[in-house]
């Protein structure tokens, strides 16, 4: 019956081997042609969360948006306390509801849209006091 | 670039969000505006935070919600679960904004902080102070209230009046005001930061009872009957500021997590699932602040408000051989301590682990006799550490933990909407 034997390699090296040693000193690294061209890589959060701390992420639900590249599932990057103008798109609250929809203004008068041509413009009566959650900057849509 | 401070004096503002819990889920949810809401603690158990309507409802703090089941069913008010995991991200939030207004900001605790504003150049000390309030608005959602004077003591007496009264609107400013002794007669004793029920008590039967009163007492009674502090406060409500914001938060002497069940554990097995667990956290704890446990106490406690059945209390200190960091040693020691002061018979609802006494972890010396490989150790919980870190405390879990059916029920917790990409807010497109 063959001895079955257990070999132990070892992993750092054994007394013995020498490691080359420089004997003059290096400069760290080496000379490098983009060395002044250097820039740090593309970090999404920075560029596209400039206000942390008012920025929130949503979920749709609906397709209402659908003609502004907004679909069902998609998440949007909000910010809130951005000064609002018509046309932008927007989390709008409306009779308690948290709607997605584009701010424009008609005759003095706010009004909600839509960009799906099943859903009619909602028009904001007299009075009513329209709330704007924030406002939406982008919209992250998995393909 | 030099410029003149135009306040040259001490100035100091205490900014705290208007029942912070309640206004973090009204964020989320528009539909709990203006209608009564409590949010509950832990187990579902004690009123935490009341919205305005609430408290018109007359719900006292911490007033447990099988005492208010009637009430809640009558006026339907929205009871929730804490989601402390939103809360503290909130908080963080306002936080932050309230930086942008200041270099040094103190927090008080998880919806207060202390701004220092001496030798800022705003001369209208009052817009600012609305400034801040619309700003952490507007970004958050969150409303806070603005408190602004010399002293911590004085803007404490500012916020208050700054919340209470509709003339203020939130904000108010008692730097050189000609209302600043109307303020304090508008203060009773007891809502003076630093006086207790006890000092309130004492301060009555001698005829003190609101802060004016207070503020012009002899300093030699004050020193008498209510020790150097009491009169550190009291020339505090003088304008001469004694306590200094603290930037640096003092490190904990002591770290304590004990929790109450779900529901009543009866059985040694539970049990040293929770205590293990709990020893877990609480050691993950004492690691993050570079520090390392000496000892141990381990509470256990029957539900005092089921009088009728059997009662146990009882605790167990346990010295180490060697200040620890490691929790697989935490988790036998406090099990050893556990086992000592067990009984079967009882339907335990809390248990706890406490480190009396901590030390600064460069001060481990081992011991001749220990036996751990300290580096072993602590390279493992540096591993468990960062995993916890990167995918949340519930994925790595040491054996002695369990299955943790007795964790703290959160029947009617909202969304973590801010840390949990799958628990985002829902909006509309429709």
């Amino acid at each position: 019956m063959p001895k079955h034997r257990i070999q132990l390699v070892a992993l750092s090296p054994a007394p013995g081997d020498l490691l080359p040693l420089f004997l003059s000193r290096v400069p760290a690294g080496f000379p490098s042609p983009a060395e002044d061209y250097v820039e740090g890589r593309i970090d999404l959060n920075r560029l596209l969360i400039r206000k942390p701390a008012a920025t929130f992420l949503v979920q749709v639900v609906g397709d209402s948006m659908e003609g502004d590249g907004i679909h069902e599932g998609d998440r949007l990057i909000v910010v809130k306390g951005k000064r609002v103008r018509a046309g932008m798109v927007v989390i709008a609250v409306l009779n308690s509801d948290l709607m997605v929809k584009r701010y424009q203004t008609r005759g003095g008068r706010a009004v909600l849209e839509s960009s799906n041509p099943k859903y009619k413009p909602l028009e904001i009566p007299d009075g009513a006091e329209l709330e704007i959650w924030g406002v939406v900057e982008y919209v992250i849509h998995p393909l | 670039m030099l410029f003149t401070p135009s306040n040259p004096g001490s100035i100091v503002a205490l900014v705290d969000c208007n029942n912070f819990y309640v206004s973090c889920e009204r964020v989320f949810n528009p539909m709990l505006e203006g209608v009564p809401t409590v949010v509950l603690s832990n187990n579902d158990g004690c009123v935490v935070a009341r919205s305005e309507e609430a408290k018109a409802l007359g719900i006292r703090m911490t007033v447990p919600l099988f005492k208010i089941k009637d009430l809640v069913k009558v006026h339907n008010v929205q009871a929730l679960s804490s989601n402390y995991t939103l809360y503290g991200d909130m908080s963080a939030r306002v936080m932050e904004i309230l930086s942008q207004f200041t270099p040094e900001r103190e927090q008080y605790s998880i919806d207060e902080s202390f701004l220092n504003l001496t030798g800022l150049p705003c001369p209208d000390l009052t817009e600012y102070g609305r400034e801040m309030r619309a700003t952490v608005r507007a970004c958050t959602g969150i409303p806070v209230s603005v408190g602004i004077a010399e002293t911590k003591t004085l803007a404490k007496v500012a916020n208050r009046l700054a919340k209470k009264s509709r003339k203020a609107g939130g904000t108010l400013n008692l730097v050189g005001s000609p209302y600043v002794e109307e303020a304090l007669k508008r203060t009773a004793v007891e809502d003076v930061w630093g006086v207790g029920p006890q000092y309130a008590k004492l301060l009555r039967r001698h005829r003190i009872e609101n802060a004016l009163q207070l503020r012009d007492a002899p300093d030699a009674w004050v020193k008498q009957h209510m020790t150097i502090v009491g009169l550190r406060m009291v020339h505090e409500l003088r304008g001469i500021p004694c306590i200094p914001l603290e930037l640096a938060p003092p490190p904990k002497k002591g770290l304590c997590v004990s929790r109450s069940f779900g529901h009543p554990i009866e059985t040694l097995v539970e049990m040293e699932e929770a205590v293990a667990t709990y020893a877990a956290r609480a050691t993950g704890k004492v690691r993050k602040e570079k520090r390392a446990a000496t000892s141990l106490v381990i509470t256990l406690e029957t539900n005092p408000f089921k009088p009728a059945e059997p009662q146990y209390f009882n605790s167990y200190l346990l010295e180490f051989p060697t200040p620890t960091q490691s929790t697989p040693e935490v988790i036998h020691m406090a099990l050893e301590a556990l086992r000592k002061i067990f009984r079967p018979g009882y339907k335990y609802k809390r248990a706890g682990v406490l480190f009396p006494e901590l030390v600064p972890e460069d001060q481990v010396q081992a011991s001749l006799f220990d036996l751990v490989d300290r580096d072993r150790s602590r390279t493992l919980m540096t591993a468990v550490d960062q995993v916890q870190k990167k995918q949340g405390r519930n994925i790595l879990a040491f054996a002695a933990q369990g299955s943790q059916r007795w964790q703290t029920r959160f029947e009617h917790r909202t969304p973590r909407y801010t840390t949990r990409w799958d628990e985002l807010l829902r909006v509309k497109a429709a």
